[in-house]
């Protein structure tokens, strides 16, 4: 069947909505809102660090120009959830084509390091821009019934969602059905080949005719929008927002290593790697509760790239 | 303008003093990234290793800071020797060398030391004593101009820029060091001159590691330590080493000065906050412009 | 691209994790509910690592001395307490699921917040929405834009937070008759709302500010700030800072001096141990906020100095790596389950309604003195202590553990000095 990955995607998109509707225990929206949260940055990251071999070290910049793209909308627009998507997604596709355009020369560890230096100026932008809080933060209040073509959205009776959590665990579960959709799309296509071939040697890719420069700023744009989409709604989960919690290094890290735990060849990786490395910290923070939390991550990591180096994906097809 | 003299002169000195602490800081990472090519991203986790046995052998034995550092020396010296042979043995062994791999294994290691860290130091800030902490000489240079030197910087300074210039000296003058020198561009001609290309390599990273004994104990004669402070100087470290071009240290020392001497200026005359920006600024700005770094010979990345 | 798997293959992989996923704490539920319903559980989550552990540590400890007192009471309503409590990481991302955790699968009776205003504010619209009890621990005014009536705030920094923080400072310096203030701040959350609070008094006042700049929370070397600040000849420099900036400021002054007539004001960090043993003498001279100090009129607090000496002890034979004193957090993190646990109590049943409202209308007796909240759930009147360095000769903690290092300048009933210009305790 040529479409059944589409499919496959709505069905889980009308799965994830049925169970806002059946699922009484809130717990499982904010776990799976973190999850799929964590797969959108995955997937976003290995669309430039896994096909094209360009690693981001900035991701957490690029979530949090989302995140506060919504803060300065709320404050000024007071506009709703679906339009704080979109619009994180814009800037932070502008910002990553930007990223493209003053780092197109730099290879390898300069684009890591450049990408770095770009978060760490943004946040110190941020921290500055006492419209949307400065360094001391702001309180984001949700709006009380939001309603989308005169639909009731969110209410605890009348709505189509009880919570504010339902709705947003809904809207991430849509970002990431479809992140993923991308990045399998851009893995088939001639995009995805350009990618790889520059990944392999770019001067090589630039010999058979490949347009690597034009392609790379597809990657980066693409890329930076879908870590804006993930960051977008931060705010209303969270209810306040400060540089710190948006900036947090722990974003730029779980972005790197979920794809390298779970393979970066595929788009299937970034998955595979998000959910488990993402549940396994959620689980040990709640069964743990101590510093061994982050051990998980740094045994996990560590043992992942040396007995698998191609990744959990990469060690199945092996074993095939 | 005796006022504006003054500040200017105060923020130049302690600029470049800060700069030397910042050399010492990265001149460990300038060998095992900028020559040895492995990205070593845990090397400031490794400093705030040294900080720690500088902190115990100071407050249980009373062994002032920078002894505490060169005492410590060698068993970093072993533990650097210890994480490449893992490396290598990892990554290296087969053939492909891929940098993303040896990223994220350094990225492990990192959250290992740091939780290690926690479990048996707990989270508290740290502080050392010495009788130079606290204390600076005033130098009076004019009416209303004067310079106070920090003895804790120039501590620093002083130490680092031996450090730096032993280090120099060792690679271009002795036969090893220009072995070390040569693993990074001609791992071939090496091996016909009947030298261990592994061998060079692996005692020239427990060399980078071994500065992380002294860095560490300078960073907390400086500032405060608690076991996570190491993240916070990825960025400033792998920035200078970028900045003065991969491989190159004196160009490592002379980055790490403009980059303090940038932040103490901003810091004095356009506000403290924005130090940290505009010397990543400047970074950006130059891997724009001239991807080689400041003092870098070869053209573009690898 | 090569393929990796079967079509077949890769779809039910990709459905299997993800229904992996959702059903991920299902069988917790099942296992909380089949427990004891028996004691009362209190639930929170506390910054264990990360950047406030230092501080959530020290809370936690006082929050189970406190369930060690009360279980010995004979609990609550008759029922002991258990804690459930779990790690923040000092990451904001991470409260929203623990209190979600906490109500709907452990099903906890009762919510305290963790320490700090970005670790307590996330967990503001659970409260709300589940029309909890919600006690907030040094949260800094997290309850201006939600207006929720069943929100107390365990801060003794008055009704307006921010400026009842500096109050009793502006009012100790009043005696050098001031006209200009210089004004440092870190970049960030606590530091900035101390910063607003302190400009608002300083205006207040009257006295020109002349330095107002905000420094990175990573910066090394803070000799050029304090340079800055001396060019502009401040009579007062108010420095609200972090532990590792307050500890850089400290040291800078050492280094640099200063002709300003106080300093200090909102520095956090020089009240734990390790760092006042740490920075020794060099503190000598600095008017700072505190909370608690061991000087013989605090045991006006009843039990407090008794709680404090039980928490030294504990520390000291179970060898726990928190702060050796405990003075900073312990009493108020004790308080904040205490004024929750006597509301408890008094009304008889966890009716969340009831036990607000008896809050509301209560002045408690606590380790921190007694309290009454206001409407908007905030302290009806400032209590931070304004503490003046003094005598200090070497690096021994002991010390500090002894009346006379750091004398209480204001509130006036509970005085035991009086304030000196800066210079004047130096050397």
């Amino acid at each position: 069947m040529k479409y059944l990955f589409e499919i496959v995607c709505l069905l889980l998109l009308v799965l994830a909505f049925a169970s806002t509707q059946v699922i009484g225990n809130q717990f499982v929206f904010f776990v799976g809102f973190v999850i799929l949260q964590y797969v959108v940055m995955a997937t976003a990251w290995n669309i430039l660090g896994g096909y094209a071999g360009y690693v981001n070290f900035g991701s957490a910049g690029f979530l949090a120009v989302g995140a506060y793209t919504s803060v300065a909308l709320i404050n000024f627009l007071g506009v709703g959830l679906i339009e704080q998507f979109i619009f994180g997604g814009v800037i932070a596709g502008l910002l990553g084509l930007g990223t493209g355009y003053l780092t197109l020369r730099l290879r390898g560890v300069y684009f890591a390091i450049a990408t770095l230096a770009l978060a760490i100026i943004l946040e110190t932008i941020v921290a500055h821009w006492g419209y949307v809080g400065g360094a001391a933060g702001t309180s984001i209040l949700p709006a009380r019934k939001p309603e989308l073509l005169g639909i009731l959205i969110v209410d605890r009776k009348a709505g189509v969602f009880g919570n504010y959590k339902e709705f947003l665990f809904f809207l991430m579960a849509g970002v990431a059905i479809g992140s993923v959709w991308v990045a399998r799309w851009i893995e088939r296509s001639k995009l995805g080949r350009g990618l790889n071939a520059i990944k392999d040697s770019e001067e090589a890719a630039e010999c058979m005719g490949v347009p690597t420069l034009r392609l790379k700023l597809y990657a980066t744009t693409i890329s930076g929008a879908m870590m804006g989409v993930a960051g977008a709604p931060l705010a209303s989960y969270l209810t306040f927002i400060d540089p710190l919690s948006a900036f947090n290094l722990e974003y730029a890290v779980n972005a790197i290593a979920m794809p390298m735990i779970g393979g970066t060849v595929s788009w299937i990786g970034p998955v595979i790697g998000a959910i488990l490395l993402g549940g396994a910290q959620q689980w040990a923070s709640l069964f743990i509760s101590s510093e061994l939390n982050l051990l998980i991550v740094g045994v996990l990591l560590v043992v992942f790239v040396i007995i698998a180096p191609g990744g959990i994906v990469g060690w199945f097809k092996k074993s095939r | 303008m005796a006022t504006f003299i003054d500040l200017l002169l105060n923020a130049l000195v302690v600029g470049i003093l800060l700069g030397g602490f910042y050399a010492a800081l990265s001149i460990g990472l300038a060998i095992t990234f900028g020559l040895l090519d492995v990205v070593n991203i845990a090397h400031p986790t490794i400093l705030i290793l040294g900080a720690f046995v500088a902190f115990i052998l100071n407050s249980q034995v009373g062994i002032d800071p920078i002894l505490a550092g060169l005492i410590a020396t060698p068993f970093f010296y072993g533990f650097g020797w210890i994480i490449y042979q893992l490396y290598y043995n990892s990554f290296e062994k087969s053939g492909e060398t891929d940098s993303l791999r040896g990223l994220a294994f350094f990225f492990g290691l990192l959250f290992i030391i740091e939780v290690g860290l926690i479990i048996q130091f707990g989270v508290d800030h740290r502080l050392v004593e010495a009788p130079y902490i606290g204390e600076s000489a005033n130098i009076v240079i004019g009416e209303d101009i004067d310079v106070a030197i920090p003895y804790r910087l120039l501590v620093a300074f002083v130490v680092a820029t031996i450090a730096t210039l032993a280090i120099r000296a060792y690679l271009t003058r002795t036969f090893f060091g220009r072995a070390v020198r040569a693993v990074a561009q001609d791992m071939m001609a090496l091996r016909l001159m009947g030298v261990d290309p592994i061998k060079v390599k692996r005692i020239a990273f427990a060399l980078g590691v071994a500065t992380a004994g002294i860095g560490g104990a300078l960073m907390i004669i400086v500032l405060p330590i608690e076991p996570s402070v190491g993240r916070l100087y990825i960025g400033n470290v792998f920035a200078i080493v970028v900045l003065g071009g991969l491989g190159s240290i004196s160009g490592t020392l002379l980055a790490a000065i403009i980059i303090g001497v940038a932040e103490s200026i901003v810091a004095t005359f356009f506000g403290p906050s924005w130090a940290p920006a505009v010397s990543f600024g400047i970074l950006l700005l130059v891997l724009a412009v001239r991807p080689e770094g400041l003092f870098g010979k070869t053209a573009g990345g690898h | 691209m090569t393929r990796i798997l079967g079509n077949r293959v890769r779809v039910w992989l990709l459905a299997g994790l993800f229904a992996a996923a959702f059903a991920f704490s299902a069988p917790l539920a099942t296992t909380a509910e089949a427990q004891n319903k028996d004691p009362i559980k209190i639930g929170f989550s506390m910054a264990l690592t990360g950047a406030l552990a230092g501080g959530g540590q020290q809370a936690l400890l006082g929050i189970e001395l406190w369930a060690e007192d009360v279980n010995k009471k004979g609990g609550l309503l008759g029922r002991p307490v258990e804690l459930v409590y779990y790690d923040d990481q000092t990451n904001p991302k991470n409260v929203p699921g623990i209190y979600s955790k906490l109500l709907d699968v452990d099903k906890v009776d009762l919510i305290v917040s963790g320490y700090g205003t970005n670790l307590a504010a996330p967990a503001m619209p659970i409260a709300i929405e589940r029309e909890m009890t919600f006690m907030g621990l040094f949260a800094m005014d997290i309850n201006t834009q939600w207006k929720y009536e069943k929100y107390f705030s365990i801060l003794p920094a008055g009704p307006d937070p921010a400026v009842g923080f500096s109050q009793f400072w502006f009012d100790a310096v009043k005696k050098f008759n001031p006209k200009t203030i210089a004004v440092i701040a870190a970049d960030a959350e606590f530091a900035q709302n101390l910063k607003k609070g302190a400009v608002k008094n300083a205006k207040a006042a009257g006295y020109e500010i002349v330095y107002e700049e905000n420094y990175n929370p990573k910066t090394p070397d803070f000799t050029p700030i304090i340079r800055a600040a001396n060019a502009k000849n401040p009579d007062l420099i108010y420095i609200a800072s972090y532990p590792n900036g307050s500890t850089g400021l400290v040291r800078a002054l050492a280094e640099v001096g200063t002709e300003a007539k106080a300093v200090g004001g909102g520095m956090v960090g020089i009240q734990f141990a390790g760092i006042m043993a740490g920075l020794g003498p060099m503190l000598n001279g600095i008017l700072n906020y505190d909370f608690f100090v061991p000087e013989p009129t605090m045991d006006l607090y009843p039990g407090a100095s008794d709680l404090i000496a039980r928490y030294q002890a504990k520390v000291k034979s179970e060898n726990l790596k928190v702060d050796a004193l405990g003075y900073y957090l312990v009493p108020f993190s004790y308080a904040n389950v205490d004024v929750l646990g006597q509301a408890v109590n008094a009304v008889g049943s966890l009716d969340q309604d009831a036990i607000a409202e008896y809050i509301h209308k209560t002045a408690f007796k606590t380790v921190v003195g007694d309290v009454k909240f206001g409407s908007n759930g905030e302290w009806e009147q400032s209590r931070t202590l304004v503490v003046q360095y003094q005598g200090i000769t070497n690096n021994d903690l002991d010390q500090f553990a002894k009346a006379g290092t750091r004398k209480i300048m204001l509130p006036a009933d509970i005085k035991t000095g009086e304030v000196v210009p800066f210079n004047d305790l130096r050397k």
